[in-house]
């Protein structure tokens, strides 16, 4: 297999404090600063010292080496800020690198987001010809395949409905049907299968997984790791700008949730986005996983009960007060929602505080990272409301290999027996 | 997998063809990759389409607007700088005289104002994907000519009317510079555009001051005058404008008044592609990292 990318050294930084003070007269300022060998007045004072911050620089990717062969689903994985979209960016030539040298063989596309170029006024036929263009297909490219797109999109009766008037999952299928349908040497993908339907996501993956089946290579970005173990055969971890572990999935799968460990056990809910409608006579003060592992606050191995102490806080009494903790796939799908009252009634709660415990047993939630939503509710109406209280990680462990193999589709394992006459 | 070997061992330039694409931090002032563009010709092509479409979608006259405007642009110059500040039209009829400078003049300000946001108008998906970003104000500049040519369409019906109407119209063998004369229109707008878009990216100024500054620039253009009413003391100073010889050479061949000097147009020309190439060059350089100020 030769190699189709090849990445030496890259660093890419940014600037930092210049950007914004982008006005003449703030650059004739620094320059004048510069001539008499003061300090940069247009710097602000007391920034903060961080520790990829050199003078004004942030280093968003530091030496990054490695290389791509042909045919290979590269997963990238990260946490927030680890340099993930900077590699993209750097790689689909958004922006040029600071140092180093990327080479590539082969055409090269990149999918950073579904849609871009979507024009609202015009049609979806019209739209599938100006975004398949935007990608770098030619008007002959589209042509031929225009069908195909039409079909996998599974929008035939709206085709000549502005986009305007689209449902926002119409929109997704479309601009990912378009998408799909490149036919790149490389193709570049970061995380556009949060959107959509389960089935649609299957769908998606379906595709990524065909393409490098036919011989094409595929770099792709996600936070969902059951998308990464079922595609990457290799995959690399990135933390703070540098490569921390380049080679087998699961390692780096394994490694990525253990970074989980070092966050606190106990998460603070006192300044979590809330919807505004919420009454908050009584609010969330703080969530933990009862059931995670010793080396891991949020992280939890496959099979065991799952288990949440959610504490809050009430100004007066309140009654009729209940809970409801919904759980979410790390793209976006409901799984449960559940409320207390199912369980039991409460009457009069005095004001101060106190705690909800919940363990759900039975639920065989696949390895992969999760999200947890609240809500508080009383007899007069919603109290408090947090979308996206914490984010946990279900483990692999031995049970899940018994459980399921590596083609098991879907979030949870059943508990399901078989007969054969 | 093993990582790579060290960048001294692979010099960049040992292998090159074996590579079809190397992202490096700077390439030279002059590696302007202009066959790119050509490659996506299908992409700016298709950009000049949605901005005629999209453009007029729920309106109720559509394109009609092209022709409404300049007419009542001539109405309104008719009757403030011909008939109330009474300048001078060549002994031509008012309407033809501004007509003429109009039609030159919205190409070109229009080919300047829309390429000159390029950056900041498209940098949602300048952002997400490449291609070649010339593609964006080379189709700006092409659309506009569609817009130019129904204007033309309604100078040249004008032309008609009053030439039943028994006024002296003297076409001449010049107007076969027409199609030189839009493409220096086309290029100047784009080149001067492109600067402006370029720099703008730094000095949000200059967005504010460009279409003030196309406004002003007209009042150096002999749109609203002839160029004899300006006395030659000053006349340096329209001459020095590469828009002026091109109105006044249109309005010679169309209308037969006026003055036409080779030179200036020459002139013109070469200003011109001074323009476009550093224009170009510029763009080219900016493209790269503009992500990152933006």
């Amino acid at each position: 297999m030769s190699t189709v990318i090849q990445v030496e050294n890259l660093c890419k930084s940014y600037r930092l404090g210049v950007i914004g003070g982008g006005t003449l007269r703030a650059d004739v300022s620094r320059w004048l600063a510069k001539l008499r060998g003061r300090p940069d007045p247009t710097l602000q004072i007391g920034q903060e010292h961080h520790a990829r911050l050199r003078g004004q620089e942030f280093k968003a990717l530091q030496d990054v080496s490695f290389e791509v062969k042909q045919g290979e689903i590269l997963g990238v994985i990260g946490r927030n800020g680890a340099g993930k979209s900077t590699l993209l960016k750097v790689l689909s030539r958004v922006t040029a690198p600071t140092s180093g040298e990327v080479r590539v063989k082969g055409r090269i596309a990149s999918l950073l987001e579904v849609g871009t170029g979507f024009h609202p006024e015009l049609t979806g036929r019209e739209n599938i010809f100006l975004n398949g263009a935007i990608l770098g297909m030619t008007k002959g490219e589209i042509k031929t395949k225009f069908d195909e797109i039409v079909d996998f999109s599974g929008v035939e009766d709206f085709i000549d409905t502005p986009v305007k008037r689209y449902s926002s999952g119409m929109y997704v299928r479309l601009a990912f049907a378009v998408a799909a349908h490149l036919e790149p040497e490389i193709l570049i993908v970061d995380e556009v299968l949060a959107v959509g339907d389960v089935e649609f996501q299957k769908k998606c993956m379906g595709k990524i997984e065909d393409v490098s089946r036919g011989g094409r290579t595929v770099v792709f970005v996600s936070h969902n790791m059951d998308a990464i173990l079922r595609m990457c055969s290799r995959t690399m971890l990135l933390k703070g700008g540098n490569i921390l572990i380049d080679g087998d999935t699961r390692r780096a799968v394994a490694e990525y949730s253990a970074m989980h460990a070092t966050q606190l056990p106990v998460m603070d809910l006192r300044s979590a986005t809330r919807t505004s409608h919420a009454r908050m006579k009584a609010k969330f003060t703080e969530i933990k996983m009862t059931s995670s592992e010793i080396n891991s606050a949020w992280g939890m191995a496959y099979g065991r009960p799952l288990g949440f102490e959610v504490t809050i806080e009430s100004e007066c009494v309140l009654s009729g007060l209940e809970l409801g903790i919904s759980l979410f796939t790390a793209t976006g799908s409901e799984i449960t929602s559940n409320l207390s009252s199912h369980a039991f009634t409460l009457k009069n709660t005095e004001p101060g505080t106190h705690v909800f415990k919940a363990v759900y047993a039975g639920l065989r939630l696949v390895p992969g990272s999760y999200c947890v939503q609240l809500g508080l509710r009383s007899e007069a109406g919603f109290e408090d409301f947090i979308p996206k209280a914490c984010e946990f990680e279900v483990l692999t462990s031995e049970l899940s290999s018994k459980h399921m193999t590596d083609t098991f589709r879907g979030v949870l394992v059943p508990d399901v027996s078989y007969e054969f006459k | 997998m093993a990582s790579n070997p060290p960048s001294q061992t692979i010099a960049p330039s040992s292998l090159p063809e074996q590579w079809d694409l190397v992202l490096r931090p700077k390439t030279g002032w002059f590696d302007l990759h202009l066959s790119d563009l050509w490659r996506y010709r299908d992409l700016t092509m298709l950009f000049v389409w949605r901005d005629f479409v999209a453009q007029y979608k729920q309106t109720i006259l559509g394109p009609l607007w092209h022709i409404i405007q300049p007419l009542f642009t001539t109405l309104l110059f008719t009757l403030v700088f011909g008939r109330v500040a009474k300048l001078p039209t060549d002994d031509l009829p008012p309407m033809l005289f501004y007509m003429a400078g109009i039609t030159c003049w919205n190409y070109f300000a229009e080919c300047l104002n829309r390429s000159s946001g390029t950056f900041i108008n498209n940098a949602s998906i300048f952002g997400k994907v490449y291609f070649p970003r010339l593609c964006v104000p080379v189709s700006i500049v092409i659309s506009n000519i569609i817009k130019f040519a129904i204007q033309f369409a309604l100078f040249l019906a004008m032309m008609g009317f009053y030439y039943a109407k028994g006024e002296p119209i003297r076409l001449n063998s010049l107007i076969l510079l027409t199609p030189v004369l839009v493409l220096i229109m086309a290029a100047l707008g784009l080149g001067v555009g492109i600067i402006v878009s370029a720099l703008t990216i730094r000095y949000r100024d200059l967005q504010v001051l460009i279409t003030f500054g196309v406004q002003l620039l007209m009042y150096v253009t002999p749109v609203i005058y002839p160029i004899s009413m300006v006395s030659e003391k000053y006349r340096w100073l329209v001459l020095a404008n590469p828009m002026s010889a091109i109105v006044e050479t249109f309005r010679y061949a169309f209308l037969g008044a006026g003055t036409f000097d080779p030179f200036n147009l020459l002139y013109s020309a070469v200003v011109t592609l001074v323009i476009l190439f550093v224009g170009i060059v510029l763009f080219n350089h900016v493209e790269r990292t503009f992500m990152d100020t933006v």
